[in-house]
């Protein structure tokens, strides 16, 4: 099942061209990992499934309807957009937060309903927040905040959870923890896109990926068909070393402790 | 730590407590004691003595400009702060309170208000509108929060300006004195004329910002993270423009400029809902009159030669009170 289906896109600012005719696609239960230099269109093109802009040109299908057709309402419980920098401006407490990620369920008055309160459990415990929970969000650490602001985006449950660099700022482990969350959300009916820099960590986690380049779409598939010498040095302008095992994207640790291990 | 505030049904419940006992403190405060039992049956009787009119001529409309006009100011200072993520934004901010006064103060600079006493009150409105409508078209529809405050801040400035060039160029010294003495912001003098001018704004004013809880909640995400959760950034800005023109420039046309209300107000409440926007509104309105009305029935009791006016109270202490936020915001990790 496709749940998401995008043809030509093409997006123009300021008369430079972002996005240049580039087809995208997301099948029920798949990671999609979008790399590419920095201003190759990535974060652009999350922004353009998230429906904070439109595209000049192309098509965008979710599910069955075209995008535009779909009320932003419904978009909000459908999809789930994670900022790459994520900003809270009050010192909410982290389950105040989390439950924000409810509103898009909840009629203007209404109050989190029984439903509701067990999906905010639910991800609270997914995310090891527990003990965080009452915590204000400005007495956080970085990689705390990280983890609160993408168990909000886990909370709406969405079909499609589309996140920006959401490891930039994190150690190791906590990068581990990241994306074994992420894969691990991806079960039937949902799938996640996410724009990564690690190129180890899209190699290991994604099932797919899509590789930009000013604009355009240079390689999309398998890591190993995508992470092609060839297309690192016209992508990046780098080569890949040899490496000890041999593979230039093998992880060279694993996450011990805590509740989370890579796949 | 925890932020989770006090129970907000709690809170209400105190707050709406501290209200109606200012409210009957309102009716009962003033130079000519009143006995309230032989004041209500006057009032009801055919035979209306001098208890009746003080009542129903004095102390309610007075008693009740102050409850919705400090309703306004707290309520609206607590959307105002909550839709620009800013602790310091005030409901005057993007023109409405300015605005009313160059209005009112047209309408008693030409005489209008010799004509019909409601002229001073619509004039104060129709100028709320018009600044606040010059704000959201130089800056409410899509500009950021900065272009925003700054053409706030021009307009503001621009309205005094006109406030100025008036009072230089009055005809009498008796004219600037009415007019500056109106600036400084009182419910005394106020009758129940007033209170009808004011009420259809103001209620209006309060419908529009029913149901926005939600949206300034998710605010606090930033304005992309709310939009990608269903937040229509346009819908919700010209309901809050909208809202604060009618609102607050019902409020101020009829009462003059009563500053400080719906900044510290917020603030004050903020930590004992949590921080939450959507809990802080009604909360706002309910600390809003109760400030409205505390201050207001100390200006009756402070004994001086002439009435202080209750717009000067609220600066007095609301000044001091700011720089105390200032420095205690420079404190906290932020």
């Amino acid at each position: 099942m496709k749940l998401l289906q995008g043809m030509a896109l093409s997006l123009t600012l300021g008369g430079r061209k972002i996005l240049d005719r580039v087809d995208i696609s997301l099948q029920s239960g798949e990671m999609l990992g979008l790399i590419g230099p920095n201003g190759a269109g990535k974060s652009s093109l999350l922004r353009l499934i998230a429906g904070l802009r439109a595209a000049n040109a192309g098509s965008l299908q979710l599910g069955d309807g075209p995008f535009p057709t779909i009320p932003p309402a419904q978009r909000a419980r459908r999809i789930a957009w994670l900022a790459q920098q994520g900003e809270v401006h009050w010192p909410l407490s982290v389950e105040t937060l989390i439950e924000l990620g409810r509103v898009p369920h909840l009629a203007p008055w209404e109050q989190p309903a029984e439903k509701d309160r067990e999906a905010i459990e639910r991800v609270i415990e997914e995310t090891d927040l527990q003990a965080l929970r009452y915590r204000p969000f400005n007495s956080l650490s970085g990689g705390e905040q990280a983890r609160v602001l993408l168990a909000r985006a886990l909370a709406t449950e969405p079909e499609i959870l589309l996140a920006d660099e959401p490891v930039a700022a994190l150690d190791l482990a906590h990068q581990l923890d990241v994306m074994s969350l992420l894969s691990r959300y991806c079960s039937e009916g949902r799938g996640v896109i996410v724009v990564l820099h690690d190129l180890s960590l899209a190699a290991h986690f994604c099932h797919r990926l899509q590789l930009l380049h000013y604009g355009k779409t240079l390689a999309v598939g398998s890591a190993e068909s995508v992470l092609s010498p060839e297309h690192l040095l016209t992508a990046y302008r780098v080569r890949p070393m040899k490496t000890a095992t041999g593979d230039p994207f093998a992880i060279a640790w694993q996450r011990i402790g805590g509740s989370d291990s890579t796949r | 730590m925890n932020n989770r505030g006090i129970g907000q049904s709690r809170l209400l419940g105190l707050l709406a407590a501290g209200l109606c006992l200012l409210l009957l403190l309102s009716i009962l405060v003033g130079s000519q004691a009143i006995p309230l039992y032989q004041a209500l049956s006057e009032s009801l009787s055919d035979t209306r003595g001098v208890y009746a009119f003080i009542l129903t001529e004095v102390r309610l409309p007075r008693t009740l400009i102050a409850l919705f006009a400090g309703a306004t100011l707290g309520l609206c200072g607590a959307v105002m702060q909550s839709l620009l993520r800013n602790p310091l934004a005030s409901p005057g901010l993007i023109g409405s309170a300015s605005g009313a006064v160059l209005g009112a103060v047209i309408a008693l600079y030409f005489g209008f208000v010799g004509l019909w006493p409601g002229a001073l009150p619509l004039s104060g409105i129709i100028g709320s509108l018009g600044a606040t409508l010059l704000a959201y078209l130089l800056a409410g529809r899509n500009g950021g929060t900065l272009t925003l405050i700054l053409a706030g801040v021009a307009i503001n400035a621009f309205a005094l300006a006109l406030v100025s060039l008036l009072l230089n160029l009055a005809p009498s010294p008796y004219a600037v004195q009415e007019i500056a003495l109106w600036m400084l912001g009182s419910l005394a003098n106020t009758s129940l004329g007033d209170l009808w001018i004011m009420l259809p704004g103001t209620l209006l004013g309060w419908l529009l910002l029913l149901r926005l809880g939600q949206s300034l909640d998710l605010l606090t995400l930033g304005e992309e993270t709310s939009q990608t959760m269903g937040v229509d950034l346009r819908r919700l800005r010209w309901r809050v423009f909208l809202a604060l023109a009618l609102a607050v420039g019902s409020a101020v046309s009829v009462t003059g400029s009563i500053g400080f209300i719906g900044l510290v107000v917020p603030h004050l409440l903020r930590p004992l809902v949590g921080y939450r926007p959507s809990r802080l509104l009604a909360a706002s309105a309910l600390g809003g009159a109760i400030l409205l009305l505390a201050a207001d029935i100390a200006v009756r009791l402070l004994s001086t030669q002439t009435e202080i006016k209750v717009g000067v109270l609220t600066s007095l202490i609301g000044a001091p009170f700011f720089l105390y936020l200032i420095v205690q915001s420079r404190r906290l990790p932020t």
